[in-house]
């Protein structure tokens, strides 16, 4: 234990299984839990809707509210929900020095201005003339800023006054794991005593599911658990909305000012293998080695996407290690993309502070595991690339 | 022997490689002499067609393989081509740079040739339904992966060999800046004694430049496009949207002399302060920006009165100009009038997420050539904005040390603090 460790200081969690660390404690360690499905609106897709959410909780500010669409508006709502846990919103040295990583992809088009565009062009051979005509004549100004990756940062910024630095990392899964990964080596080294760092994903919008599905990568047909989709139709992710967010806090930082830790963070490790040349088994497995992993039992909160590939790599390297009792978490909350790994690490973290284990999501496939979980690996393997994983370890 | 730690005790980071595409052409050397002769890369849009948009003209990159095949490809070929000319310069192995990569690039989409080529190639449905069935019929993914963030820094990684996972970022217009300021800090805390740092923009789509429009960001100055982009000039009106691209290799400054590499110059320091006052505007004191210069100078260990030229931000923006003489004049006292402060968007227009990346490298080349490219157009100077913008002509100095700054939507504020020797 050093001053320099990294502790976990605070939550956020959105997900179709509601809001905060105890609304996902109490649903996820019940027995039989059965997801929040919505098996129609995107047919033949399922994902795992939003829950019912007050955003004038987190974004007092109606204005605040309409510059943004859903996808800006429920990372900064998250992002409040961790500074809240953390007891650092509203106090402005604290936010005035903190830094932030977002892990981002981009925000939602007007669907009514795409499709109106699309159906025209059956029609027209100037489509670039046709382009132009309906882009500035029916497209909201502001939507621009709605649909820009780090406005994410932007809005919390601005909402939550968290202003020492704002990087967005883009690059699906990899983003998420890459802003955790880089949180931890800025206050391992000195550089900054407290980090806000996470992501959320909106999966309730066409282009959101067509960003997987241009490689087949969305499992249709009846709902499965993330372990059970191979084989059936589609490409194995079922998306779901949600966000994490953390904050990450220099240990010393945490104890001066009398914070509760749920974990200590260590190693986060990352990777990219050459998945055409298949990589992804040795990577999986060097990441695993690198990692150190205490002996004994292991629970692991797996980022499995389902993704039929990506899915069966990890499989196969978590059976690989019989110590690994893994529970993959998107089993209950569908695919959360950027928000994956802090997702991920958010459980982990739950379960050491709690002292206990995740009964099992899947148990044709997940075994129990008994005691007080000490340590937690969290991965994050993506669904189409990047690769990583961490330790979450008791305070 | 050279002092290989800082004043804060870590290690001292160099440049050993530096690429660079912009309108103005490919390479170094090419764009330095059009930028040192004060010649502008501005030209009417060809890409596409024009009717119904208020600013038709730009400082596209035209003259690429890739410049007609969307914003994924050609901003790939962007940071491919940058990056190997620094990798090259550097003198390190091109296909095994064994470093990481930071790469900054613009948010990705859906490319609409390939929307309207998917909706059209059915005819059952409509809308977002039609596309979604028609996509998980396609055999290959050369279309997901334009729409994937990480691809490009996927394909990068795997044409230069880079090490790791690659981070690509955005802070919108202040990205190229940060993704020198990740190679940096990557360097200082010892995880690699080598990174690749790249910003490349090829995203001026018809959309893009509809939605800056829409913000009325945009010069309109269409009639001469070479006179458009006028940072502090008193009839500035909005940036002229541009592609580029800029690649530096960083190197501990250790490393790149006991290898025996050309020492191009040191980043002496970076700093960042995030603005929370509105999405587009800065907040009226320039409080956020004039604390993004101070943490830079901080970090860099050097005092007001150290830093010998600027590289402005200088969009051509009324908003941004107005604000940055502010901040500067805050930081930089009565010194300010004296000191030449230049954008090189004049020239090249605001390339985006490359500009951070594109202006260090111009930087990194004033302080090698003792050259300062000028502001070109300031025909009618701004009477609030009392500046020596080394008025539309080159000038010979000695410039150990260069201030360059980046400001982008966002409250997004990043500034590098270059020199021209390690001590």
């Amino acid at each position: 234990m050093s001053s320099h460790d990294v502790v976990i200081t605070g939550i956020g969690l959105v997900s179709s299984l509601g809001e905060g660390p105890d609304a996902h404690w109490q649903k996820l360690t019940q027995r039989g839990f059965r997801p929040v499905l919505e098996a129609q609106r995107f047919a033949p897709y399922t994902i795992h809707p939003l829950p019912e959410i007050d955003w004038n909780l987190q974004i007092a500010k109606r204005g605040d509210q309409r510059q943004m669409e859903t996808w800006q508006r429920l990372g900064t709502y998250v992002a409040g929900l961790a500074l809240d846990d953390a007891g650092i919103k509203g106090n402005d040295e604290l936010c005035a020095t903190m830094d932030m990583v977002v892990a981002a992809g981009g925000g939602e088009r007007d669907e009514a201005v795409d499709a109106a565009i699309l159906a025209a062009s059956e029609s027209r051979n100037d489509r670039d003339v046709l382009l132009n005509e309906k882009l500035t004549t029916e497209l909201r100004p502001t939507l621009f800023l709605a649909q820009l990756s780090n406005l994410l940062a932007g809005n919390i910024s601005i909402v939550h006054k968290v202003t020492g630095s704002s990087r967005t990392f883009m690059g699906e899964e990899g983003a998420g794991v890459s802003a955790v990964e880089t949180a931890a080596a800025r206050i391992r080294s000195g550089q900054s005593t407290h980090v806000l760092v996470g992501g959320a994903f909106q999966t309730e919008h066409s282009d959101m599911l067509l960003g997987y599905e241009l490689a087949g990568y969305l499992h249709r047909g009846p709902w499965k658990p993330v372990w059970q989709r191979e084989g059936a139709e589609g490409g194995g992710v079922v998306t779901g909305s949600g966000g994490a967010f953390l904050v990450l806090e220099q240990r010393q930082h945490a104890k001066s000012r009398g914070r509760r830790i749920y974990a200590e963070l260590g190693p986060v490790l990352s990777g990219r293998a050459r998945r055409r040349h298949g990589e992804l088994n040795t990577e999986i497995a060097a990441l695993l080695k690198q990692a150190a992993l205490p002996p004994g039992e292991l629970l692991t909160i797996s980022g499995a996407s389902g993704a039929h590939a990506a899915t069966a790599a990890e499989k196969a390297a978590l059976e690989a290690n019989p110590a690994l009792a893994a529970r993959a978490f998107s089993t209950l909350t569908g695919h959360l993309k950027e928000a994956q790994f802090p997702f991920a690490v958010a459980l982990a973290a739950m379960a050491v502070d709690r002292k206990a284990a995740y009964p099992v999501f899947d148990a044709t496939v997940e075994r129990q595991i008994e005691g007080a979980p000490a340590t937690i690996l969290a991965t994050a393997i993506g669904y189409h690339q990047f690769e990583g994983l961490g330790l979450v370890k008791a305070a | 022997m050279a002092n290989l730690r800082d004043h804060m005790g870590r290690p001292i980071v160099a440049v050993t490689g530096v690429g660079v595409v912009t309108s103005l052409g490919v390479g170094k050397a090419d764009n330095w002499a059009a930028l040192t002769s004060g010649k502008s890369g501005i030209h009417p849009i060809t890409r596409f067609p024009v009717d119904h948009l208020n600013t038709r003209i730009s400082g596209m990159v035209d003259f690429l393989p890739s410049s007609t095949k969307g914003a994924s490809p050609l901003t790939y070929e962007l940071a491919e081509t940058a990056a190997q000319e620094a990798v090259s310069e550097a003198g390190l192995d091109s296909v095994d740079f064994a470093g990481p990569l930071f790469l900054a690039s613009p948010p990705v989409e859906l490319d609409w040739a390939d929307r309207f080529s998917l909706y059209n190639s059915d005819k059952q449905d409509a809308g977002a339904e039609r596309l979604l069935r028609v996509a998980r019929g396609l055999k290959e993914l050369d279309i997901f992966d334009t729409t994937q963030f990480g691809t490009i820094a996927d394909r990068l990684a795997d044409r230069f060999g880079t090490r790791g996972l690659p981070i690509t970022l955005s802070t919108a217009c202040a990205s190229g800046a940060t993704a020198i300021q990740l190679g940096v800090e990557a360097i200082r805390r010892g995880e690699c004694d080598k990174a690749l740092s790249i910003g490349a923009d090829g995203s001026a789509t018809a959309e893009a430049l509809i939605r800056f429009s829409l913000l009325s960001a945009l010069s309109t100055h269409n009639e001469i496009p070479e006179k458009a982009s006028k940072p502090f000039s008193k009839d500035r009106d909005g940036f002229v949207l541009a592609e580029g691209s800029g690649a530096l290799v960083l190197e501990s400054l250790e490393a790149a002399i006991a290898r025996g590499a050309t020492i191009l110059g040191i980043i002496r320091g970076c700093g960042e302060k995030a603005d929370d006052f509105h999405r587009t505007r800065s907040k009226p004191d320039g409080s956020p920006a004039i604390a993004a210069v101070r943490a830079a100078l901080a970090d860099a260990g050097l005092g007001e009165d150290e830093i010998d030229y600027v590289n402005a931000h200088g969009t051509s923006t009324p908003e941004n100009d107005k604000m940055e003489h502010l901040s500067l004049s805050t930081v930089f006292g009565e010194r300010i009038g004296s000191m030449p402060i230049s954008s090189n968007k004049s020239m090249i227009g605001h390339t985006l997420s490359a500009a951070g990346a594109v202006e260090a490298a111009f930087s990194l080349m004033t302080m090698r050539e003792s050259v300062i490219p000028p502001t070109i157009n300031y025909d009618n100077p701004d009477p609030a904005i009392v500046l020596d913008v080394v008025p539309n002509k080159k000038r010979n100095a000695e410039v150990g040390t260069v201030l360059s700054n980046s400001f982008g939507f966002g409250g997004q504020n990043t500034c590098l603090v270059m020199a021209r020797e390690p001590v």
